[in-house]
């Protein structure tokens, strides 16, 4: 595969790295506190996905939160819109908007709509929850840069979750980004193995899930969703890949963060109580101290 | 006889008037479109030809997106490449765009806002031979009951490629129903258009109208000659070609019930939902009058020419006429 030449690598010193566990924990702390006040929402998505939202917003994305609809931004795509509460969260911190704003998830009137809605918060790029559309929206946003002679200025990142590869949508998307030959367009998996159901393996089975996509004209890349200096490396790799479309498959852990929550196929799609909340809070608060 | 105002074909009653299918008048207008404007762009679900979007392809390579037998991922590409500033013309057949993919234009463009249009050719039951599952009956309803979109069923040609130039330029999502079969030239190049207006198209010869009918697509043809037979049998109508389904003329609809007091709908769909429905919602509201529907009764069509189809469910120039007999009745 030839690489592209990178001009602007963006390392991650231990001192970065630091700061951007810190401020995955301080959003994985508001993902925590926004969903007991809403009492309803989905928990395990959005802190396995808590990482690699803060790798990209406080570190990947060409993109600023003062000013949203800046032209020459990375687009970013978010599939499956029910883990938006890790979006708002991670927007909210980068300064999209006001913390105290995540509070009023789900609330009659608030821009935070149980899943994510353009026209009331327009700094995000799709309005999302049905699953399997997001790729596509994607892909046409790809087309269009690379119609523009805009695909090598920035990219179009889509956020997936493995459940919605159920989706015949999905598939679609994913044939013709091959066609097409979009290497402007990077995919990122949350592969966490749970749907609202159970196990993805067992409601209906993905695997061998690298392969799917490689035959499908797609440059492939598995990594650990929860090591940032990995994590960096494989989307440096898949920024370098200009003939292919470029999935990442993440393994992440559900949940990640409280213990009670990880892995667990029932925490897919409720909210914690208030003592479940409490019980989480300090846990992580005690991640925070220990950074 | 017809307005004279509007510029309409004085050949339309003639046997050999000139007959041209309405996605053809598409086709030139998204050609025009293209010219235009660099950011209009074509997507096709493999039927290219069939939709009439070769014109463009052929003429736009570059701008133009097959995207294959794929209806779901045909609408959120769209919704995709207009996000980044494009405006995007997808053609497919009515029955699997938006047939197939509902929530997808829903969610990806209406919800969403990104002006999308959707351009569902072979819709009615003249699509004829390839039978029911084929014909979209139930397209107007399935599109107009979303918020945030326009629904255009032109009469003919030369109406569909003036109704896609002024589409590409309306800045919101949109529905484009075309159908399959050649149907006559009512129009000219000087026949107003506008999105949300209707037109009278026919008046009395003299007086007033004593049922007014209201016709889309291609049914209008048929209206008028049932209005022209009328008018020889002493029943004054006036024939409204109501192309913008919605946004709705309300105001037009409302002065015609006001004149008639019996109005007659027209229209290549279900009843349910349709057309009809929409003329029903206003005046029930504003001024109810009796309503006679001529359209598909709640049935599946099959296979057919497309004459036989229309005449066999009720949708003739005949039915038309006695729908109108049986308006009067109930004035």
């Amino acid at each position: 595969m030839v690489k592209r030449t990178i001009t602007t690598i963006k390392m991650l010193t231990q001192e970065k790295i630091k700061e951007l566990e810190k401020k995955a924990n301080d959003i994985r702390i508001s993902i925590i506190e926004m969903l007991v006040e809403a009492k309803s929402g989905h928990t395990a998505g959005p802190l396995g996905m808590a990482d690699i939202f803060t790798l990209f917003y406080f570190h990947t994305l060409k993109h600023d939160p003062k000013n949203p609809s800046w032209e020459e931004r990375d687009r970013v795509v978010l599939s499956n819109g029910h883990i938006c509460p890790v979006l708002y969260s991670t927007m909210a911190h980068a300064g999209y908007f006001p913390v105290e704003e995540l509070m009023t998830l789900r609330k009659l009137g608030t821009r935070l709509q149980g899943h994510p809605h353009r026209e009331y918060l327009p700094m995000v790029e799709t309005s999302s929850g049905p699953l399997g559309s997001g790729l596509s929206q994607a892909v046409g946003m790809a087309i269009a840069d690379k119609i523009d002679k805009k695909d090598k200025e920035r990219f179009i990142y889509c956020f997936m979750s493995d459940g919605e590869m159920d989706e015949g949508n999905t598939w679609e998307a994913i044939m013709l980004a091959g066609k097409n030959k979009l290497g402007n367009l990077i995919a990122i998996i949350d592969r966490n193995n749970i749907q609202i159901e159970g196990v993805t393996e067992d409601v209906m089975p993905l695997e061998p899930f690298h392969s799917k996509w490689k035959s499908f004209n797609w440059h492939v890349i598995e990594v650990g969703g929860h090591d940032f200096l990995y994590l960096n490396e494989v989307i440096e790799e898949a920024q370098a890949i200009y003939q292919k479309p470029v999935v990442i498959i993440a393994h992440t852990i559900p949940g990640k963060g409280v213990k009670e929550f990880e892995k667990n196929y029932k925490w897919h799609g409720k909210a914690p109580s208030k003592e479940e909340g409490e019980m989480a809070l300090k846990e992580l608060r005690a991640i925070g101290e220990r950074i | 006889m017809l307005n004279p105002k509007l510029k309409l074909n004085p050949q339309i009653f003639s046997d050999d008037v000139e007959q041209v299918p309405i996605r053809k008048g598409f086709g030139q207008g998204l050609l025009k479109a293209g010219e235009e404007d660099v950011n209009v762009v074509g997507l096709c679900a493999d039927l290219t030809e069939s939709t009439q979007m070769n014109l463009f392809a052929d003429k736009f390579p570059e701008r133009f997106v097959q995207v294959g037998v794929a209806e779901q991922n045909l609408v959120t590409v769209a919704s995709g490449m207009a996000a980044m500033g494009k405006i995007p013309f997808c053609s497919s057949y009515a029955m699997f765009s938006p047939g197939r993919n509902w929530e997808q234009i829903r969610t990806t463009i209406t919800y969403n806002d990104r002006p999308v249009k959707i351009v569902g050719s072979h819709s009615g039951i003249s699509v004829g031979p390839d039978g029911g599952t084929h014909q979209a009956l139930e397209d107007i309803a399935l599109i107009r009951v979303m918020p945030n979109i326009d629904v255009i069923s032109p009469c003919d040609a030369i109406e569909a490629k003036k109704a896609t130039l002024a589409l590409a330029k309306s800045g919101k999502p949109a529905y484009l129903r075309l159908v399959r079969e050649k149907t006559p030239i009512i129009t000219t190049e000087d026949t107003p258009f506008a999105i949300g207006k209707s037109e009278i198209y026919w008046i009395p010869d003299v007086g007033l109208a004593q049922v007014g009918i209201i016709a889309t697509g291609g049914l209008v043809s048929r209206a008028l000659l049932a209005a022209k037979e009328l008018e020889g049998e002493g029943v004054k109508t006036k024939v409204m070609n109501l192309a913008s389904i919605k946004p709705i003329d309300s105001e037009a609809i409302i002065s015609l019930a006001k004149e008639c007091s019996a109005i007659v709908t027209v229209e290549e769909h279900q009843i349910a939902g349709g057309m009809g429905s929409a003329v029903a919602e206003v005046l029930a509201q504003n001024f109810p009058v009796p309503i006679e529907f001529v359209g598909v009764r709640d049935l599946f069509g099959q296979s057919g020419t497309p004459n036989e189809l229309i005449e066999h469910y009720g949708m003739g120039k005949d039915a038309i006429k006695e729908a109108v007999k049986k308006a009067l009745k109930r004035k």
